[in-house]
């Protein structure tokens, strides 16, 4: 029996010798950095929430109808009449949070440990691009289930291009195929959720790995494991192959993620109107706005971006130019960061206090943008004051500590040449540490 | 030097002309796809215009009609919604309607036709949420100098009797005035001008 399969593997060999070399170069002789910490779990874990997300999608694709009369009673019918359909929808629902978790989560490992630097500028660019189209991906799901936020949250989203000075009203128009939000809107975000973003989101993976396996991962140290070769096999010395050592790895990793998933998506699917919110339960109403409108927990940071800006020549488009910018600064981040060091472990006590106010406006932009602005109280100041007349545009304090925090949030980034040039950093060693 | 010699140039020149031809007619298959993404012509002929019975409507009700999809509203003005435009005119954004966008007949004081008739596209300026009637009853709810008119649940822009926002709002401009016309004292037709009166 054993002889006869390898004799079947060695046919396909020799004729498609492909297979078992990209094999070894990806994983079997993949050499990646001994010393991998707790941090390193979440791009196995996102390739992990991709999949369960594709899976997943196919099932409900079965039995959605992308069509403004029955998109809410399909989904509705895949909850209660679909064998096994609610646990099909609630793995997709929570997917999409845990998606943007792992994400962020990544990202951030990738700023703690310098990961962009030299010579990783483009696995970290495909990596924005990835969360980019993730985004989109995201907001055209979000409408499919045509509940009151599905449809409030893309009219909201789609009047954000229609501010855009010239083109905005008729780019507007061209999204939506109708002049409001309606069947013709459902019907393309529908295929772009299902066939184009998928497939562009599945390409820049493949992108993005196949850049990080030219110049090979970083670790916590940021030190480069490559210059310190074993002279005999030609191997780095502080790396170990990806297969088995870290797909075991990162195989106890999937097990308590999906544990976490599991307990989520059966116990709290909801997560408190964060990952459903309570208005989508209720059919789409184009003339009825919900009393109160937010994003999902994922989009929250730049919507207080957004609603921070107060607008300028009559019109709205600053604010959605500084969330714009808000995103697309990401991008510059190799070249923004001109420390001699890689890893927080290395870097002096400017830098991390500075990541302290960037990580703590970041939660609290998220927390302000799932709320009104009313949710912190007013001012306590007279209309008629010097204060309440030339300063104080609006009396929210929520306002204005999402100004605060937006500030905070751009000053990391457009600051970081200055100070991250001027920090003093620890030496780095010459090997990893473990 | 040897290499620059080597090359072919009218050939190289062929193979840079097919590639700009292939290029121009790939973009062009685009185009197609473009377009089809406009609204059809079945979403053109939907957002015709509206014609509207107001003979029936109570002073200081208001009724939303849809059209094109966007909640317009029409308010029968009572005297005292009409004399509480004239009390908050220092506290708007634009008060004499100068950015907003309305047709020429409602770019007055009163922004309609009729003073007491009020026509209004119900969707904030700021992201197209629908804003709320809040009367001068809802006093508790808006502070104690409100004098009634909308108020955004999006982001909490607050909007006279007229339409016109309340500075301190995210909202840019005033609510927009579709066109609009009279076809008899009580027949409203919303989405054009040109007909009848």
């Amino acid at each position: 029996m054993a002889g006869r399969l390898m004799a079947l593997w060695n046919w396909f060999d020799s004729r498609m010798p492909t297979l078992a070399s990209e094999w070894r170069k990806h994983a079997a002789e993949y050499y990646a950095p001994k010393n991998f910490n707790f941090w390193y779990y979440f791009g196995s874990l996102a390739l992990l929430v991709l999949v369960i997300q594709i899976v997943s999608g196919i099932f409900l694709t079965m039995h959605y109808k992308p069509d403004a009369n029955l998109a809410f009673g399909s989904v509705e019918y895949i909850m209660r009449d679909v064998a096994g359909g609610w646990i099909i929808r609630y793995i997709h629902s929570t997917g999409a949070s845990a998606f943007f978790v792992v994400v962020y989560l990544h990202m951030f490992r990738g700023l703690i440990y310098g990961s962009y630097q030299r010579p990783r500028e483009l696995v970290w660019i495909f990596g924005v691009l990835i969360y980019l189209t993730l985004m989109g991906e995201a907001f055209f799901g979000y409408l499919l289930p045509w509940g009151q936020m599905s449809y409030w949250g893309a009219q909201v989203i789609v009047n954000l291009f229609g501010t855009i000075p010239f083109i905005g009203p008729d780019l507007a128009l061209w999204i939506r195929g109708d002049y409001v939000v309606g069947d013709a809107t459902l019907n393309r975000f529908f295929a772009l959720h299902v066939i184009a973003f998928p497939l562009v989101l599945l390409g820049l993976v493949v992108v993005h790995l196949l850049a990080l396996h030219d110049v090979g991962s970083s670790n916590p140290d940021g030190v480069e494991i490559k210059k310190t070769k074993d002279p005999k096999t030609g191997h780095p010395l502080d790396g170990i192959p990806f297969h088995p050592y870290y797909t075991v790895k990162d195989l106890v990793g999937a097990i308590v993620f999906l544990a976490v998933f599991c307990t989520v998506m059966f116990f709290t699917p909801e997560v408190g109107g964060y990952f459903l919110e309570y208005n989508n339960f209720i059919p789409a109403d184009p003339l009825k706005t919900p009393e109160h409108i937010a994003p999902v927990w994922y989009f929250t940071p730049y919507y207080t971006i957004l609603r921070a800006v107060p607008p300028l020549f009559d019109s709205q488009f600053p604010g959605v130019l500084a969330m714009g910018i808000a995103v697309m600064i990401l991008f510059f981040l190799p070249w923004l960061d001109r420390s001699p060091v890689r890893s927080i472990r290395y870097r002096g006590s400017v830098y991390k206090a500075w990541l302290t106010a960037f990580i703590i406006a970041f939660v609290v932009l998220g927390y302000l943008g799932t709320e009104p602005t009313t949710v912190w109280g007013q001012f306590a100041v007279r209309e008629d004051s010097f204060f309440g007349k030339y300063i104080l545009d609006t009396k929210d304090v929520a306002t204005w500590v999402g100004r605060l925090g937006t500030i905070v949030y751009f000053a990391f980034f457009f600051a970081m040449p200055w100070y991250t040039a001027r920090d003093k950093c620890l030496p780095v060693p010459a090997r990893v540490t473990v | 030097m040897n290499e620059e010699k080597s090359i072919d140039r009218t050939r190289r020149n062929l193979v840079i002309a097919t590639s700009a031809a292939g290029g121009a007619a790939a973009l062009g298959a685009a185009v197609p796809f473009v377009m089809s993404m406009w609204p059809s012509e079945r979403a053109k002929a939907a957002g015709a215009p509206v014609e509207v019975d107001i003979s029936r409507m109570e002073p200081g009700e208001l009724r939303v009609i849809e059209w094109r999809g966007k909640p317009v509203w029409i308010v029968r003005r009572t005297k005292e919604m009409l004399d509480s435009l004239k009390a908050v005119e220092q506290r708007l954004t634009d008060p004499s309607s100068k950015s907003s966008s309305q047709p020429d007949y409602a770019k007055n004081e009163f922004r309609a036709r009729k003073p007491d008739v009020m026509v209004m596209e119900g969707v904030c300026t700021h992201l197209g949420c629908s804003p709320q009637l809040k009367t001068a009853a809802a006093r508790a709810e808006m502070g104690a100098d409100w004098a009634g008119g909308f108020y955004c649940p999006c982001h909490g822009s607050k909007f006279d009797y007229a339409g016109r926002v309340f500075r301190g709002a995210p909202a840019p401009l005033n609510l927009p005035v579709p066109q609009y016309t009279y076809l008899s004292d009580t027949t409203i037709l919303i989405g054009d001008d040109k007909k009848g009166a």
